[in-house]
Protein backbone atom coordinates (compact mmCIF):
# COMPACT_ATOMS: atom_id res chain seq x y z
CA UNK A 1 0.00 0.00 0.00
CA UNK A 2 2.83 2.39 0.85
CA UNK A 3 4.36 1.54 -2.50
CA UNK A 4 1.09 2.47 -4.15
CA UNK A 5 1.00 5.82 -2.32
CA UNK A 6 4.63 6.51 -3.12
CA UNK A 7 4.03 5.76 -6.77
CA UNK A 8 0.77 7.57 -7.45
CA UNK A 9 0.56 10.10 -4.61
CA UNK A 10 4.18 11.08 -4.08
CA UNK A 11 3.76 14.28 -2.09
CA UNK A 12 7.10 16.06 -2.81
CA UNK A 13 6.75 15.38 -6.55
CA UNK A 14 3.15 16.55 -6.56
CA UNK A 15 4.05 19.78 -4.79
CA UNK A 16 6.95 20.33 -7.18
CA UNK A 17 4.85 19.97 -10.33
CA UNK A 18 1.60 21.50 -9.13
CA UNK A 19 2.38 24.91 -10.71
CA UNK A 20 2.89 23.23 -14.11
CA UNK A 21 -0.45 21.44 -13.87
CA UNK A 22 -2.19 24.66 -12.83
CA UNK A 23 -0.63 26.37 -15.85
CA UNK A 24 -1.98 23.55 -18.04
CA UNK A 25 -5.37 23.86 -16.36
CA UNK A 26 -5.76 27.41 -17.64
CA UNK A 27 -4.55 26.50 -21.14
CA UNK A 28 -7.18 23.72 -21.22
CA UNK A 29 -9.88 26.20 -20.18
CA UNK A 30 -8.79 28.71 -22.85
CA UNK A 31 -8.70 26.05 -25.55
CA UNK A 32 -12.06 24.60 -24.50
CA UNK A 33 -13.79 27.99 -24.45
CA UNK A 34 -12.34 28.94 -27.84
CA UNK A 35 -13.52 25.65 -29.34
CA UNK A 36 -17.03 25.89 -27.86
CA UNK A 37 -17.60 29.48 -29.04
CA UNK A 38 -16.19 29.00 -32.55
CA UNK A 39 -17.71 25.56 -33.11
CA UNK A 40 -21.25 26.41 -32.01
CA UNK A 41 -21.26 29.77 -33.82
CA UNK A 42 -20.10 28.16 -37.08
CA UNK A 43 -22.58 25.32 -36.69
CA UNK A 44 -25.45 27.75 -36.16
CA UNK A 45 -24.47 29.84 -39.19
CA UNK A 46 -24.23 26.72 -41.36
CA UNK A 47 -27.66 25.49 -40.21
CA UNK A 48 -29.23 28.88 -40.98
CA UNK A 49 -27.57 28.96 -44.41
CA UNK A 50 -28.84 25.43 -45.03
CA UNK A 51 -32.41 26.52 -44.23
CA UNK A 52 -32.38 28.77 -47.34
CA UNK A 53 -32.29 25.49 -49.29
CA UNK A 54 -29.93 26.47 -52.09
CA UNK A 55 -29.11 23.08 -53.61
CA UNK A 56 -25.45 23.71 -54.52
CA UNK A 57 -24.64 25.32 -51.16
CA UNK A 58 -26.39 22.58 -49.20
CA UNK A 59 -24.43 19.93 -51.04
CA UNK A 60 -21.18 21.41 -49.73
CA UNK A 61 -22.56 21.77 -46.22
CA UNK A 62 -23.60 18.09 -46.16
CA UNK A 63 -20.19 17.00 -47.47
CA UNK A 64 -18.45 19.11 -44.81
CA UNK A 65 -20.65 17.77 -42.02
CA UNK A 66 -20.29 14.14 -43.12
CA UNK A 67 -16.52 14.43 -43.47
CA UNK A 68 -15.97 15.90 -40.02
CA UNK A 69 -18.33 13.39 -38.42
CA UNK A 70 -16.43 10.52 -40.05
CA UNK A 71 -12.85 11.68 -39.39
CA UNK A 72 -11.32 10.98 -35.96
CA UNK A 73 -10.43 14.36 -34.34
CA UNK A 74 -6.88 13.20 -33.67
CA UNK A 75 -6.40 12.55 -37.39
CA UNK A 76 -7.60 16.09 -38.21
CA UNK A 77 -5.27 17.62 -35.61
CA UNK A 78 -2.31 15.64 -36.93
CA UNK A 79 -3.13 16.59 -40.52
CA UNK A 80 -3.19 20.27 -39.57
CA UNK A 81 -0.04 20.18 -37.47
CA UNK A 82 2.19 17.71 -39.31
CA UNK A 83 0.87 17.62 -42.88
CA UNK A 84 -0.05 21.22 -43.75
CA UNK A 85 3.49 22.57 -43.11
CA UNK A 86 4.73 20.44 -46.03
CA UNK A 87 2.73 22.70 -48.36
CA UNK A 88 3.80 25.85 -46.55
CA UNK A 89 0.88 26.32 -44.11
CA UNK A 90 2.26 26.48 -40.58
CA UNK A 91 0.32 26.82 -37.37
CA UNK A 92 1.04 26.29 -33.70
CA UNK A 93 -0.23 23.25 -31.84
CA UNK A 94 -2.80 25.43 -30.08
CA UNK A 95 -4.17 26.81 -33.35
CA UNK A 96 -4.31 23.41 -35.06
CA UNK A 97 -6.11 21.84 -32.09
CA UNK A 98 -8.50 24.79 -31.82
CA UNK A 99 -9.23 24.76 -35.54
CA UNK A 100 -9.63 20.97 -35.79
CA UNK A 101 -11.94 20.65 -32.78
CA UNK A 102 -13.94 23.74 -33.83
CA UNK A 103 -14.57 22.23 -37.27
CA UNK A 104 -15.63 18.91 -35.71
CA UNK A 105 -17.96 20.67 -33.26
CA UNK A 106 -19.32 22.88 -36.07
CA UNK A 107 -20.21 19.78 -38.08
CA UNK A 108 -22.07 18.14 -35.19
CA UNK A 109 -23.71 21.43 -34.12
CA UNK A 110 -24.92 22.11 -37.68
CA UNK A 111 -26.57 18.69 -37.81
CA UNK A 112 -28.22 19.23 -34.41
CA UNK A 113 -29.44 22.79 -35.20
CA UNK A 114 -30.70 21.65 -38.60
CA UNK A 115 -32.65 18.80 -37.01
CA UNK A 116 -34.07 21.36 -34.57
CA UNK A 117 -35.14 23.68 -37.40
CA UNK A 118 -36.80 20.78 -39.23
CA UNK A 119 -38.70 19.96 -36.05
CA UNK A 120 -40.41 23.39 -36.07
CA UNK A 121 -43.80 22.63 -37.64
CA UNK A 122 -44.49 24.05 -41.11
CA UNK A 123 -47.49 25.94 -39.77
CA UNK A 124 -45.17 28.12 -37.69
CA UNK A 125 -43.33 29.28 -40.82
CA UNK A 126 -46.61 29.91 -42.64
CA UNK A 127 -48.04 31.83 -39.70
CA UNK A 128 -44.92 33.99 -39.50
CA UNK A 129 -45.12 34.73 -43.23
CA UNK A 130 -48.79 35.58 -42.99
CA UNK A 131 -48.14 38.26 -40.36
CA UNK A 132 -45.61 39.82 -42.72
CA UNK A 133 -42.25 38.60 -41.36
CA UNK A 134 -39.56 38.00 -43.98
CA UNK A 135 -37.36 34.88 -43.97
CA UNK A 136 -34.67 36.30 -41.69
CA UNK A 137 -37.22 37.68 -39.25
CA UNK A 138 -39.04 34.34 -39.22
CA UNK A 139 -35.77 32.58 -38.45
CA UNK A 140 -34.87 35.02 -35.73
CA UNK A 141 -38.16 35.44 -33.90
CA UNK A 142 -40.06 32.23 -34.64
CA UNK A 143 -38.01 29.27 -35.86
CA UNK A 144 -34.66 29.59 -34.05
CA UNK A 145 -36.02 30.20 -30.52
CA UNK A 146 -38.08 27.00 -30.81
CA UNK A 147 -35.30 25.06 -32.55
CA UNK A 148 -32.62 26.04 -30.03
CA UNK A 149 -34.77 24.85 -27.12
CA UNK A 150 -35.03 21.28 -28.34
CA UNK A 151 -31.41 21.19 -29.47
CA UNK A 152 -30.02 22.06 -26.03
CA UNK A 153 -29.72 18.53 -24.56
CA UNK A 154 -27.99 16.86 -27.55
CA UNK A 155 -25.87 19.95 -28.16
CA UNK A 156 -24.71 20.06 -24.53
CA UNK A 157 -23.69 16.41 -24.58
CA UNK A 158 -21.85 16.74 -27.87
CA UNK A 159 -20.08 19.91 -26.73
CA UNK A 160 -18.92 18.21 -23.53
CA UNK A 161 -17.59 15.23 -25.49
CA UNK A 162 -15.68 17.46 -27.89
CA UNK A 163 -14.20 19.79 -25.26
CA UNK A 164 -12.76 16.72 -23.51
CA UNK A 165 -10.83 16.16 -26.74
CA UNK A 166 -8.69 19.19 -25.84
CA UNK A 167 -6.49 16.52 -24.19
CA UNK A 168 -5.57 15.46 -27.75
CA UNK A 169 -3.65 18.74 -27.97
CA UNK A 170 -0.95 17.01 -25.89
CA UNK A 171 0.02 15.08 -29.03
CA UNK A 172 0.92 18.33 -30.84
CA UNK A 173 2.68 19.95 -27.85
CA UNK A 174 -0.12 22.23 -26.63
CA UNK A 175 0.82 23.03 -23.03
CA UNK A 176 -2.50 21.85 -21.57
CA UNK A 177 -3.03 19.60 -18.53
CA UNK A 178 -2.14 16.25 -20.08
CA UNK A 179 0.96 17.62 -21.82
CA UNK A 180 2.26 19.17 -18.60
CA UNK A 181 1.49 16.01 -16.64
CA UNK A 182 3.21 13.83 -19.22
CA UNK A 183 6.29 16.09 -19.27
CA UNK A 184 6.51 16.08 -15.48
CA UNK A 185 6.09 12.30 -15.49
CA UNK A 186 9.05 11.81 -17.81
CA UNK A 187 11.23 14.23 -15.82
CA UNK A 188 10.47 12.70 -12.45
CA UNK A 189 9.95 9.12 -13.67
CA UNK A 190 7.01 8.87 -11.31
CA UNK A 191 3.32 8.76 -12.29
CA UNK A 192 2.20 11.15 -9.52
CA UNK A 193 2.02 14.09 -11.96
CA UNK A 194 -0.38 11.96 -14.05
CA UNK A 195 -2.54 11.51 -10.94
CA UNK A 196 -2.45 15.26 -10.45
CA UNK A 197 -3.45 15.78 -14.08
CA UNK A 198 -6.29 13.28 -13.69
CA UNK A 199 -7.53 15.16 -10.63
CA UNK A 200 -7.35 18.44 -12.57
CA UNK A 201 -9.51 16.92 -15.32
CA UNK A 202 -12.04 15.70 -12.78
CA UNK A 203 -12.20 19.15 -11.16
CA UNK A 204 -12.80 20.67 -14.57
CA UNK A 205 -15.16 18.15 -16.16
CA UNK A 206 -17.17 16.56 -13.33
CA UNK A 207 -19.21 19.77 -12.87
CA UNK A 208 -19.63 19.90 -16.65
CA UNK A 209 -20.92 16.30 -16.74
CA UNK A 210 -23.33 17.09 -13.88
CA UNK A 211 -24.48 20.19 -15.74
CA UNK A 212 -25.13 17.97 -18.76
CA UNK A 213 -27.24 15.62 -16.63
CA UNK A 214 -29.23 18.55 -15.26
CA UNK A 215 -29.82 19.97 -18.74
CA UNK A 216 -31.01 16.57 -19.94
CA UNK A 217 -33.74 16.36 -17.32
CA UNK A 218 -34.59 20.07 -17.52
CA UNK A 219 -35.08 20.19 -21.30
CA UNK A 220 -36.11 16.57 -21.82
CA UNK A 221 -37.89 15.77 -25.08
CA UNK A 222 -41.56 15.29 -24.51
CA UNK A 223 -42.28 12.03 -26.25
CA UNK B 1 -0.69 22.87 -56.87
CA UNK B 2 2.34 20.75 -57.75
CA UNK B 3 3.53 21.00 -54.17
CA UNK B 4 0.13 19.79 -52.99
CA UNK B 5 0.24 16.77 -55.31
CA UNK B 6 3.83 16.03 -54.38
CA UNK B 7 3.31 16.24 -50.62
CA UNK B 8 -0.28 15.08 -50.13
CA UNK B 9 -1.13 12.77 -53.01
CA UNK B 10 2.23 11.31 -53.97
CA UNK B 11 1.48 7.97 -55.63
CA UNK B 12 5.07 6.71 -55.39
CA UNK B 13 5.08 7.28 -51.64
CA UNK B 14 1.61 5.79 -51.30
CA UNK B 15 2.81 2.64 -53.03
CA UNK B 16 5.66 2.31 -50.53
CA UNK B 17 3.47 3.02 -47.52
CA UNK B 18 0.50 0.92 -48.62
CA UNK B 19 1.52 -2.41 -46.98
CA UNK B 20 2.08 -0.62 -43.65
CA UNK B 21 -1.24 1.20 -43.90
CA UNK B 22 -3.03 -2.09 -44.61
CA UNK B 23 -1.40 -3.70 -41.58
CA UNK B 24 -2.43 -0.69 -39.50
CA UNK B 25 -5.99 -0.94 -40.79
CA UNK B 26 -5.99 -4.62 -39.78
CA UNK B 27 -4.98 -3.67 -36.25
CA UNK B 28 -7.67 -0.97 -36.12
CA UNK B 29 -10.28 -3.55 -37.19
CA UNK B 30 -9.02 -6.05 -34.59
CA UNK B 31 -9.22 -3.33 -31.96
CA UNK B 32 -12.83 -2.54 -32.97
CA UNK B 33 -13.82 -6.21 -32.94
CA UNK B 34 -12.50 -6.57 -29.38
CA UNK B 35 -13.44 -3.19 -27.94
CA UNK B 36 -17.02 -2.70 -29.24
CA UNK B 37 -18.53 -5.99 -27.96
CA UNK B 38 -16.66 -5.49 -24.68
CA UNK B 39 -18.07 -1.97 -24.32
CA UNK B 40 -21.60 -3.07 -25.19
CA UNK B 41 -21.46 -5.96 -22.71
CA UNK B 42 -20.04 -3.64 -20.03
CA UNK B 43 -22.74 -1.09 -20.83
CA UNK B 44 -25.48 -3.67 -20.39
CA UNK B 45 -24.07 -4.63 -17.00
CA UNK B 46 -23.93 -0.95 -16.02
CA UNK B 47 -27.51 -0.35 -17.19
CA UNK B 48 -28.86 -3.39 -15.33
CA UNK B 49 -26.90 -2.47 -12.20
CA UNK B 50 -28.32 1.05 -12.30
CA UNK B 51 -31.72 -0.57 -11.63
CA UNK B 52 -30.43 -2.52 -8.63
CA UNK B 53 -32.80 -2.70 -5.66
CA UNK B 54 -30.24 -1.26 -3.22
CA UNK B 55 -29.71 2.46 -3.17
CA UNK B 56 -25.95 2.32 -2.53
CA UNK B 57 -25.53 0.14 -5.63
CA UNK B 58 -27.39 2.64 -7.78
CA UNK B 59 -25.24 5.46 -6.40
CA UNK B 60 -22.08 3.44 -7.07
CA UNK B 61 -23.14 3.00 -10.70
CA UNK B 62 -23.84 6.72 -11.12
CA UNK B 63 -20.44 7.55 -9.60
CA UNK B 64 -18.74 5.09 -11.97
CA UNK B 65 -20.51 6.48 -15.04
CA UNK B 66 -19.88 10.14 -14.18
CA UNK B 67 -16.26 9.47 -13.24
CA UNK B 68 -15.40 7.88 -16.56
CA UNK B 69 -17.48 10.33 -18.56
CA UNK B 70 -15.57 13.23 -17.00
CA UNK B 71 -12.21 11.65 -17.85
CA UNK B 72 -10.87 12.35 -21.34
CA UNK B 73 -10.21 8.88 -22.81
CA UNK B 74 -6.64 9.79 -23.76
CA UNK B 75 -5.88 10.73 -20.14
CA UNK B 76 -7.29 7.41 -18.94
CA UNK B 77 -5.28 5.53 -21.54
CA UNK B 78 -2.01 7.26 -20.61
CA UNK B 79 -2.66 6.72 -16.94
CA UNK B 80 -3.12 2.99 -17.49
CA UNK B 81 -0.27 2.64 -19.99
CA UNK B 82 2.31 4.64 -18.01
CA UNK B 83 1.10 4.24 -14.44
CA UNK B 84 0.30 0.52 -14.11
CA UNK B 85 3.83 -0.71 -14.99
CA UNK B 86 4.97 0.99 -11.77
CA UNK B 87 2.77 -1.41 -9.85
CA UNK B 88 4.47 -4.32 -11.57
CA UNK B 89 1.53 -4.69 -13.98
CA UNK B 90 3.34 -4.45 -17.30
CA UNK B 91 0.37 -4.70 -19.62
CA UNK B 92 0.89 -5.06 -23.36
CA UNK B 93 -0.27 -1.91 -25.20
CA UNK B 94 -3.25 -3.77 -26.64
CA UNK B 95 -4.51 -4.82 -23.19
CA UNK B 96 -4.04 -1.31 -21.77
CA UNK B 97 -6.04 0.13 -24.69
CA UNK B 98 -8.79 -2.48 -24.32
CA UNK B 99 -9.05 -1.81 -20.59
CA UNK B 100 -9.21 1.98 -21.05
CA UNK B 101 -11.88 1.54 -23.72
CA UNK B 102 -13.89 -0.86 -21.54
CA UNK B 103 -13.97 1.67 -18.68
CA UNK B 104 -14.77 4.63 -20.93
CA UNK B 105 -17.23 3.15 -23.42
CA UNK B 106 -19.15 0.99 -20.93
CA UNK B 107 -20.25 4.18 -19.16
CA UNK B 108 -21.48 5.73 -22.41
CA UNK B 109 -23.19 2.53 -23.62
CA UNK B 110 -24.58 2.10 -20.11
CA UNK B 111 -26.28 5.51 -20.17
CA UNK B 112 -27.80 4.71 -23.57
CA UNK B 113 -29.13 1.31 -22.47
CA UNK B 114 -30.50 2.86 -19.28
CA UNK B 115 -32.41 5.48 -21.31
CA UNK B 116 -33.73 2.68 -23.51
CA UNK B 117 -34.90 0.56 -20.57
CA UNK B 118 -36.55 3.60 -18.98
CA UNK B 119 -38.44 4.30 -22.20
CA UNK B 120 -40.41 1.05 -21.83
CA UNK B 121 -43.89 1.56 -20.43
CA UNK B 122 -44.81 0.02 -17.06
CA UNK B 123 -47.56 -2.03 -18.64
CA UNK B 124 -44.96 -4.10 -20.44
CA UNK B 125 -43.45 -5.19 -17.10
CA UNK B 126 -46.85 -5.93 -15.64
CA UNK B 127 -47.89 -7.92 -18.69
CA UNK B 128 -44.62 -9.89 -18.61
CA UNK B 129 -45.00 -10.61 -14.89
CA UNK B 130 -48.59 -11.69 -15.32
CA UNK B 131 -47.44 -14.23 -17.91
CA UNK B 132 -45.28 -15.72 -15.20
CA UNK B 133 -41.92 -14.68 -16.65
CA UNK B 134 -39.08 -14.32 -14.16
CA UNK B 135 -36.99 -11.13 -14.00
CA UNK B 136 -34.13 -12.44 -16.18
CA UNK B 137 -36.67 -13.88 -18.60
CA UNK B 138 -38.69 -10.72 -19.08
CA UNK B 139 -35.57 -8.54 -19.30
CA UNK B 140 -34.19 -10.72 -22.08
CA UNK B 141 -37.37 -11.49 -23.98
CA UNK B 142 -39.56 -8.41 -23.45
CA UNK B 143 -37.77 -5.31 -22.18
CA UNK B 144 -34.32 -5.36 -23.81
CA UNK B 145 -35.44 -6.03 -27.40
CA UNK B 146 -37.79 -3.03 -27.27
CA UNK B 147 -35.27 -0.88 -25.38
CA UNK B 148 -32.54 -1.56 -27.93
CA UNK B 149 -34.88 -0.70 -30.79
CA UNK B 150 -35.79 2.62 -29.15
CA UNK B 151 -32.18 3.73 -28.74
CA UNK B 152 -30.72 2.13 -31.88
CA UNK B 153 -29.60 5.46 -33.42
CA UNK B 154 -27.77 6.38 -30.20
CA UNK B 155 -26.12 2.95 -30.11
CA UNK B 156 -24.93 3.32 -33.70
CA UNK B 157 -23.77 6.88 -33.00
CA UNK B 158 -21.76 5.81 -29.98
CA UNK B 159 -20.25 2.91 -31.90
CA UNK B 160 -19.11 5.38 -34.58
CA UNK B 161 -17.46 7.45 -31.83
CA UNK B 162 -15.74 4.34 -30.44
CA UNK B 163 -14.36 3.38 -33.86
CA UNK B 164 -12.96 6.90 -34.32
CA UNK B 165 -11.58 6.82 -30.79
CA UNK B 166 -9.39 3.81 -31.58
CA UNK B 167 -7.06 6.34 -33.26
CA UNK B 168 -5.84 7.47 -29.82
CA UNK B 169 -4.19 4.07 -29.39
CA UNK B 170 -1.46 5.46 -31.66
CA UNK B 171 -0.30 7.59 -28.72
CA UNK B 172 0.74 4.51 -26.73
CA UNK B 173 2.44 3.03 -29.82
CA UNK B 174 -0.16 0.43 -30.68
CA UNK B 175 0.47 -0.02 -34.42
CA UNK B 176 -3.05 0.80 -35.69
CA UNK B 177 -3.89 2.82 -38.80
CA UNK B 178 -2.93 6.29 -37.57
CA UNK B 179 0.28 5.02 -35.95
CA UNK B 180 1.30 3.22 -39.14
CA UNK B 181 0.61 6.39 -41.14
CA UNK B 182 2.66 8.55 -38.76
CA UNK B 183 5.57 6.10 -38.93
CA UNK B 184 5.41 6.06 -42.71
CA UNK B 185 5.32 9.85 -42.73
CA UNK B 186 8.39 10.03 -40.51
CA UNK B 187 10.32 7.61 -42.74
CA UNK B 188 9.34 9.11 -46.11
CA UNK B 189 9.25 12.69 -44.85
CA UNK B 190 6.04 13.15 -46.84
CA UNK B 191 2.46 13.74 -45.66
CA UNK B 192 0.86 11.35 -48.18
CA UNK B 193 0.53 8.39 -45.73
CA UNK B 194 -1.35 10.51 -43.17
CA UNK B 195 -3.62 11.95 -45.86
CA UNK B 196 -4.23 8.41 -47.09
CA UNK B 197 -5.10 7.27 -43.55
CA UNK B 198 -7.62 10.12 -43.34
CA UNK B 199 -9.16 9.02 -46.64
CA UNK B 200 -9.33 5.40 -45.43
CA UNK B 201 -11.18 6.52 -42.28
CA UNK B 202 -13.55 8.57 -44.45
CA UNK B 203 -14.29 5.71 -46.83
CA UNK B 204 -14.86 3.22 -43.99
CA UNK B 205 -16.96 5.47 -41.76
CA UNK B 206 -18.93 7.54 -44.27
CA UNK B 207 -21.62 4.85 -44.80
CA UNK B 208 -22.12 4.73 -41.02
CA UNK B 209 -22.48 8.53 -40.86
CA UNK B 210 -25.09 8.43 -43.67
CA UNK B 211 -27.00 5.62 -41.96
CA UNK B 212 -27.01 7.61 -38.74
CA UNK B 213 -28.25 10.74 -40.52
CA UNK B 214 -31.11 8.76 -42.06
CA UNK B 215 -32.08 7.32 -38.67
CA UNK B 216 -32.01 10.75 -37.02
CA UNK B 217 -34.28 12.23 -39.66
CA UNK B 218 -36.64 9.27 -39.55
CA UNK B 219 -36.92 9.63 -35.79
CA UNK B 220 -37.67 13.32 -36.19
CA UNK B 221 -40.45 12.71 -38.70
CA UNK B 222 -41.97 10.09 -36.45
CA UNK B 223 -41.84 12.67 -33.68
CA UNK B 224 -43.70 15.33 -35.68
Amino acid sequence: MSKFAETFFNWPIMVQYLPKIVEGFFVTIQLALAVVVTGIACGLVLAVVRSFRVRAVNFFIVVFVDAFRALPPLVVIILFYFALPTIGIRMTGFVSTWLALSLVLAAYAEEIFWAGLLAVPKGQWEAARSIGLDTLQTLRYVALPQAVRITIPPLTNRTIAITKNTALGAVVAVGEILYQAQGAYSFSYNPSPLTLGAIAYLILFLPVVWFGRWVETRFAWKR
Amino acid sequence: MDSLLLNFFNLGILQQAWPYLLKGLGMTLLLCVVVIPLGIAGGLVVALASRAPRRWMRWAVIAYVDFFRAFPPLVLLMFLAFGLPFLGLDLPAFVAVALAFLLNTSSYYGEIFRAGIESIARGQYEAARSLGLSAPQYMRAVILPQAVRNVLPDLIGNTLEVIKLTSIASVVALPELLYAARQAQAVTYNATPVVAAGIIYLICLWPLVRLLSRYEHKQLHAHN
